[in-house]
């Protein structure tokens, strides 16, 4: 196992090196002007596709989980079948996979079309500061999306041109579905407790100390893949803190701190509902996909969950599941995390962007919602206009309330471009027992602060 | 007298055409990319937009911040697991096996040594569920009443990283053994039944003959388990995400969470370059203990 070095290798080693050092220069500091060249004026944005000559359009999507990825393929296919002379080239991945190998793609000169980008700053936020997508408000007069898509939506998807200011300028994706993370319940389970699905925080501790009094599992959790933590922490802190603070944290706005009294009390309750017993055992050992399966074959009463698992959770349970909002505490709102799914977007390098504005308005259009529909997902807008039935139709109710009173608060993680990272590890602390709920909020306060200046 | 060393009939220049194909192959897809990662770890870059000069001021990230130290101690302690512990085993059963009439050798060799076979992701995903809560590892503890001993093992902040590294023994000691028990087949029978009629008990064997001749098989054991250790990503990957918390972080994970997650490629590139220049430090200081043995 010695490695002898020859000279000649070092010859070559050292005319290598020296080739590369004068060859090279900094990172990324070449060409970083795209973003520029292809951006159409407005009243120009052709709007028939069909037009546009023969072009292989390269789609990134993460739409993998059951019902998501038959929706998309029938509606690739039906894009293709409308404008024969675009053929489509699907690419999906995971949601983490396609996070990390955006990046690269994006910056790229041989960049995707279409990509599904992550709203928050994390993601989309250093896309824009960077210049790497194609910012869509012409495309969006042309098509009319301003007048299909609610203010509320499209602020999720748009960020001031350096990519600063989160929820104001520019829009640079659109989403087809909404997603809210709600309180999903065992129906048979609740009702042999005799309850009700909990209203208010005192109704939802009753419930699960009657569901703890009974031996059932009260909260189903898996926080092994840390991300849960975030939707786990979101729906106990809706119950404690308003709206205001919430939207300032989750956003990165200053106006608000961590350290208030009411994050406190939120952080406090996690703190006590862990030591009560009221989680699941061991939920950090768990990933998420068998805690929610865990929940489907009857281990738990609760599961706190994201819309995207209806689909899922029907074929498993059927009529056995219910949803409603997380209950309403100390602000006397049902707040709930939610917002878009993944928006879709126009790298700044495609060569097609004109093809790629027809595709993302064609995925977005009145079918395509009944489409979204019927796959058993929640389509972001026109949700009213949609038959459906069993639990599909209480996550509807849900969704149409939560609009209707404005009551989505953001996943906190959008807030600075590391803090997916910080809160994640944080929540796990806190959870397992490692911080107390002082360096908790300590934690996420800095980051906040530093990134704020506030 | 002249003392020409190169061989008969060809000139010498021909040999670099001879190697020219390799050093090519070994110079784009090692050294540029070597080369380009010291590069960007001397810059603060986000991976997408520009770049400004950041000196050294990376590398002493890697040895301030607390979670990208920890990583390193973190390493520390897989070696233990995925090494130290392996060799031992490997050594233990070797002995035995080359001693004893065993039937069904093959067998138990191949079984030994399958998780070699395995892709990591598949060991990585097969021991997840083995260590889930109500997985087959609690419910045998609580089978045979060890109830207290039941926990989310990679969920558990003092266990978490012991669970990666038992994993990390069961994968080594198969490779371990199979080096360990080539060594073996190659000692004379002749020196064994020299130090039996010297009155040689079979402890006394393996010191004075069994380990002196595994020496080099030894450092070739060594090397490539603390290299394993010391890169280990997919089990953590796979298993827990570097959590809970940062309990299980390893700095291969830590450079695909800082470049590709956080944005952070100047930091991730100087924590490549230091656990490279980490792992050849540790394979040159085996090989030299290894060959000072030999002589």
């Amino acid at each position: 196992m010695t490695l002898s070095i020859t000279r000649t290798t070092t010859r070559l080693c050292a005319a290598a090196a020296v080739a590369l050092l004068i060859g090279a220069c900094a990172p990324g500091g070449d060409d970083d002007d795209g973003g520029d060249g292809g951006e159409p004026t407005a009243g120009d944005v052709a709007t028939d596709p069909s037009e546009l000559g023969d072009i292989t359009l390269t789609v990134w999507d993460q739409e993998v989980r059951e019902g998501q990825t038959e929706q998309i393929e029938a509606l690739n296919t039906a894009f293709q079948e409308a404008y024969p002379n675009i053929t489509i080239e699907r690419v999906s991945r995971s949601t983490d996979d396609l996070r990390t190998t955006l990046r690269l793609a994006l910056s790229g000169d041989d960049a995707p079309d279409v990509v599904q980008a992550n709203n928050g700053r994390p993601e989309m936020g250093q896309y824009v500061a960077a210049g790497l997508l194609t910012p869509l408000d012409d495309y969006a007069e042309g098509y009319g999306w301003f007048d299909r898509f609610p203010e509320s939506v499209r602020a999720l998807a748009s960020y001031s041109e350096d990519g600063a200011n989160f929820g104001e300028g520019e829009l640079y994706g659109l989403p087809q579905m909404g997603e809210i993370v709600g309180l999903y319940y065992n129906k048979t389970k609740l009702a042999a407790l005799g309850l009700e699905p909990p209203q208010t925080t005192e109704d939802f501790e009753a419930a699960v100390q009657a569901a703890q009094a009974a031996g059932e599992v009260p909260i189903q959790f898996g926080n092994s893949e840390p991300w849960a933590g975030i939707h786990e922490f979101g729906f106990v802190q809706n119950q404690f803190s308003d709206a205001e603070t919430i939207r300032n944290l989750g956003f990165g706005r200053p106006g608000s701190s961590w350290m208030s009294d009411d994050n406190v009390a939120a952080a406090d309750a996690v703190r006590s509902w862990v030591d009560s017993g009221y989680f699941v055992d061991g939920f950090n050992g768990i990933t998420y996909d068998s805690a929610w399966q865990a929940f489907a074959q009857g281990t738990g009463v609760f599961f706190v969950g994201g819309t995207w698992l209806i689909a899922d959770l029907t074929s498993a349970m059927g009529d056995e599941v219910g949803f409603v909002l997380p209950p309403a505490g100390a602000s006397g709102e049902h707040l709930v995390t939610g917002g878009i799914s993944i928006p879709w977007a126009i790298p700044a390098n495609s060569d097609a962007k004109e093809a790629a504005a027809a595709y993302i308005d064609f995925i977005t259009s009145s079918d395509a919602m009944t489409a979204v529909t019927e796959a058993g997902n929640v389509p972001v807008i026109e949700a009213d206009q949609q038959s459906t039935t069993g639990l599909q139709s209480e996550v509807f109710a849900a969704w149409a309330q939560a609009g209707q009173d404005d009551l989505i608060v953001p996943y906190l993680d959008y807030a600075t471009e590391t803090f997916y990272d910080t809160i994640t590890v944080a929540v796990q602390n806190l959870m397992g027992g490692q911080s107390d709920t002082t360096q908790f909020l300590e934690t996420l306060e800095a980051e906040y602060t530093a990134a704020t200046g506030s | 007298m002249q003392m020409i060393s190169r061989g008969p009939g060809e000139p010498r220049r021909v040999a670099y055409l001879y190697i020219l194909p390799a050093a090519l192959v070994f110079g784009l897809f090692i050294l540029v990319p070597l080369f380009r990662t010291a590069q960007f770890s001397l810059y603060e870059w986000d991976g997408l937009g520009a770049s400004t000069w950041a000196g050294f001021s990376n590398y002493r990230d890697v040895f301030t911040e607390p979670q990208l130290r920890g990583a390193f101690v973190h390493a520390l302690v897989l070696i233990v697991f995925y090494a130290v512990v392996p060799v031992l085993l490997g050594l233990l059963l070797a002995a035995t096996m080359s001693r004893a009439v065993v039937r069904g050798l093959g067998f138990f060799r191949i079984v030994l040594f399958l998780p070699q076979v395995i892709p990591m992701v598949v060991v990585a995903i097969a021991w997840r569920q083995i260590y889930e809560p109500e997985g087959p590892l609690n419910d045998l503890l609580r089978a045979v009443g060890l109830d207290s001993l039941a926990r989310p093992w990679l969920g558990d902040f003092t266990w978490a990283l012991p669970s990666v590294g038992i994993v990390g023994t069961w994968v080594g000691t198969g490779l371990c053994l199979v080096l360990f028990l080539a060594g073996m087949s190659r000692i004379p029978r002749e020196l064994y039944e020299a130090a039996r009629l010297d009155g040689a008990g079979p402890l006394r064997e393996f010191r004075a003959i069994t380990l002196p001749s595994l020496r080099g098989e030894l450092a070739v054991a060594l090397t490539l388990t603390v290299i394993a250790a010391l890169k280990t990503f997919d089990l953590v990957y796979v298993m827990t995400s570097g959590g809970p918390g940062t309990e299980t972080t390893v700095p291969s994970y830590q450079v695909y969470n800082n470049a590709f997650l956080l944005g952070r490629v100047g930091t991730a590139t100087a924590l490549a370059i230091v656990l490279t220049l980490v792992v050849f430090a540790a394979t040159v200081l085996i090989n030299r203990v290894g060959e000072r043995g030999q002589r």
